[in-house]
């Protein structure tokens, strides 16, 4: 297997921050609008050159996803950040009626996803914006793996034209991926060409997963390893191709199992290539207070949860 | 613009209305009829549009946006009047297939449309952000929108009141229809707005109390005078006193007509009280 480094950790968030500054200045039809948030979400510096395309509206995600899909009726591309909790869940009937059924062209930017916004808790731990997301029709939903990925999906979505659902966070994660990778939606990323079992991961689990695949490897077992950025649209021609190959899938993410990546892909192969595959993700629960690294291990959802996947499900091959 | 004809729309337009809940026996007339002279008003005089050369961008022109989303055939009719599709659609209303949505959606692609609307209380935000794109593009035309006074008791109403006030957003109208009935029965009884002049004013608006929303003459003296108070560093308010079906005399004032359709004998005494105008669709 191909050997991953990285030279640093950084934070998702901060690669989306990086992308809108330099949004800023190369596109003038590019606004940012936030809830009292603009340094959580990496806005700072957007807001410092370009204070005239810069909404704080304060604490009112409601009105910002209103005022964002009115901004496009104006020909601007609305950027609109704050903890995904709250442009999910919270804003879930202006994001379906104002953004989604309208067509419009706003990016919903959500930053502190899942469970690594630690300390916070439950209230904060965004773990079903995926699978609310997913089902809006026309929504693209999008989930990059590290500061790098991150960043070029965002650059990414501003050329494209369509509602979006932007997914990062707050911990500092291995920055692995290429520096100016071309981001391609809807496109899997093979990290790990294998045999004996596909391993799907999406967000901050693609790391755990590579670890895991090393691992996997190390012991003479075959790892097709995928990164799955783009939830929807599913690749579903990679998922398909590796499942066939493998006939074990084992799918990965911060989120929970109920609408996230893996009911994407097993809905995807039932109808397909019905194949057995495990879960790595959160089982139907909320989250709690503590750091995010022992959230992570607590809820299997680490190298070590994606290895013993992994195991199980090549039982029931 | 000023249409020459513009005293024959209302008329014509109430007949739209009846016509339209009353073939597919759904829809709602009562807000319907009350705001016809809004809308006659708006749309062949008050604002500068094209409906010829419509586009889902709304630069270069003055824009309206429906919030309570649910008065579409007035909306419609109106909208089919002034030019931007063939009358003869309307009588697609709510069916399948139709551009004519219950509720308005710019999915279909009906000209005249740019923002689903039908859960209340979105659209003031939306104006927003379309008054501060005008902003930044500057472009002087206004913003305009209407409002069912139930749709005020939403709370994301009173975040973009807070913020239209706060950021002093002045190329912006809201109007609010207000004739005191929703679904339930009277505003005052179900969830009492109190007083709506001075809670608008205290969030930092100019209100022009529009006291005969049913008079197109003083319809339009009172939007030009809302227009004249544009530009002053402050969102202006227009309370539209109306009667939930207006014109129409066993329907006027009568909160039961929010949402249920005519039946034979009512239309036909309906539009016995509503002269044929422009000729029916």
């Amino acid at each position: 297997m191909k050997k991953y480094t990285y030279k640093d950790k950084k934070d998702t968030r901060s690669g989306f921050g990086d992308a809108i500054t330099l949004l800023g200045n190369s596109n003038e039809k590019v606004v940012a609008l936030t809830a009292d948030v603009t340094g959580s979400v990496k806005m700072g510096t957007f807001a410092q050159q370009h204070p005239q395309r810069f909404f704080n509206v304060g604490i009112q995600e409601a009105n910002m996803i209103g005022m964002a899909a009115g901004l496009t009726l104006e020909d601007k591309i609305p950027f609109a950040a704050t903890f995904a909790e709250f442009i999910s869940g919270r804003v879930y009937d202006q994001v379906r009626q104002a953004v989604a059924y309208s067509e419009k062209n706003v990016k919903i930017c959500a930053s502190h996803a899942g469970l690594t916004v630690g300390e916070d808790g439950a209230t904060h731990q965004a773990l079903e914006d995926l699978g609310m997301m997913k089902m809006l029709p026309g929504m693209v939903v999008i989930n990059p793996c590290d500061y790098n990925q991150t960043k070029a999906a965002t650059l990414a979505i501003a050329a494209y034209k369509g509602p979006v659902y932007l997914r990062f966070g707050r911990p500092k994660v291995p920055n692995f991926t290429p520096e100016n990778q071309n981001f391609e939606i809807g496109k899997a990323v093979v990290l790990n060409e294998g045999n004996d079992v596909s391993i799907f991961a999406t967000g901050h689990l693609v790391w755990p997963a590579i670890e895991a695949a090393e691992k996997l490897e190390a012991e003479g077992i075959s790892v097709d390893l995928i990164n799955i950025h783009t939830i929807k649209p599913l690749d579903e021609k990679a998922v398909l191709a590796s499942a066939q190959k493998t006939g074990a899938v084992v799918t990965c993410e911060e989120h929970n199992r109920i609408g996230g990546l893996g009911e994407s892909i097993a809905g995807f192969l039932a109808t397909t290539q019905p194949t057995p595959q495990t879960f790595v993700a959160v089982n139907d629960r909320f989250g709690e207070s503590g750091t995010g690294e022992e959230l992570m291990h607590k809820y299997g959802l680490d190298a070590e949860g994606v290895y013993k996947a992994a195991k199980k499900v090549l039982t029931q091959k | 613009m000023s249409d020459k004809n513009i005293e024959k729309y209302p008329s014509q337009i109430r007949r739209d209305i009846v016509r339209m809940v009353h073939d597919v026996q759904s829809g709602h007339p009562g807000g319907s009829l009350g705001t016809v002279e809004f809308f006659t008003a708006l749309f062949f005089d008050i604002l500068d549009i094209n409906p010829k050369k419509f586009s889902i961008k709304s630069t270069g022109e003055d824009t309206f946006i429906l919030s309570n989303g649910h008065i579409t055939p007035v909306y419609y009719s109106t909208l089919a009047r002034r030019g931007y599709f063939d009358v003869k659609e309307l009588a697609t209303f709510r069916r399948l297939g139709s551009r004519l949505q219950g509720h308005p959606s710019v999915h279909d692609g009906l000209p005249g449309i740019r923002i689903a609307s039908g859960s209340l209380g979105q659209g003031l935000s939306v104006a927003l952000g379309v008054a501060q794109g005008k902003k930044l593009n500057h472009d002087k035309h206004l913003v305009y929108t209407l409002h069912g006074d139930g749709e005020l008791q939403e709370g994301q109403i009173w975040e973009a009141v807070l913020y239209a006030g706060a950021k002093g957003i002045d190329n912006l109208i809201a109007t609010v229809d207000y004739n005191n009935a929703q679904i339930d029965g009277t505003v005052d009884q179900v969830l009492s707005l109190g007083d709506l002049k001075a809670k608008f004013e205290a969030f930092n608006w100019t209100v022009v109390d529009l006291k005969k929303g049913n008079d197109l003459a003083a319809v339009l003296s009172g939007l030009k005078q809302a227009q004249a108070l544009t530009g002053k560093g402050k969102p202006v308010a227009v309370l539209l006193h109306t009667k939930m079906g207006y014109g129409v005399d066993f329907m006027q004032g009568d909160y039961h007509w929010h949402g249920k359709a005519l039946n034979d004998a009512q239309l036909a005494k309906a539009l016995a009280q509503l002269p044929e105008t422009l000729g029916d669709y």
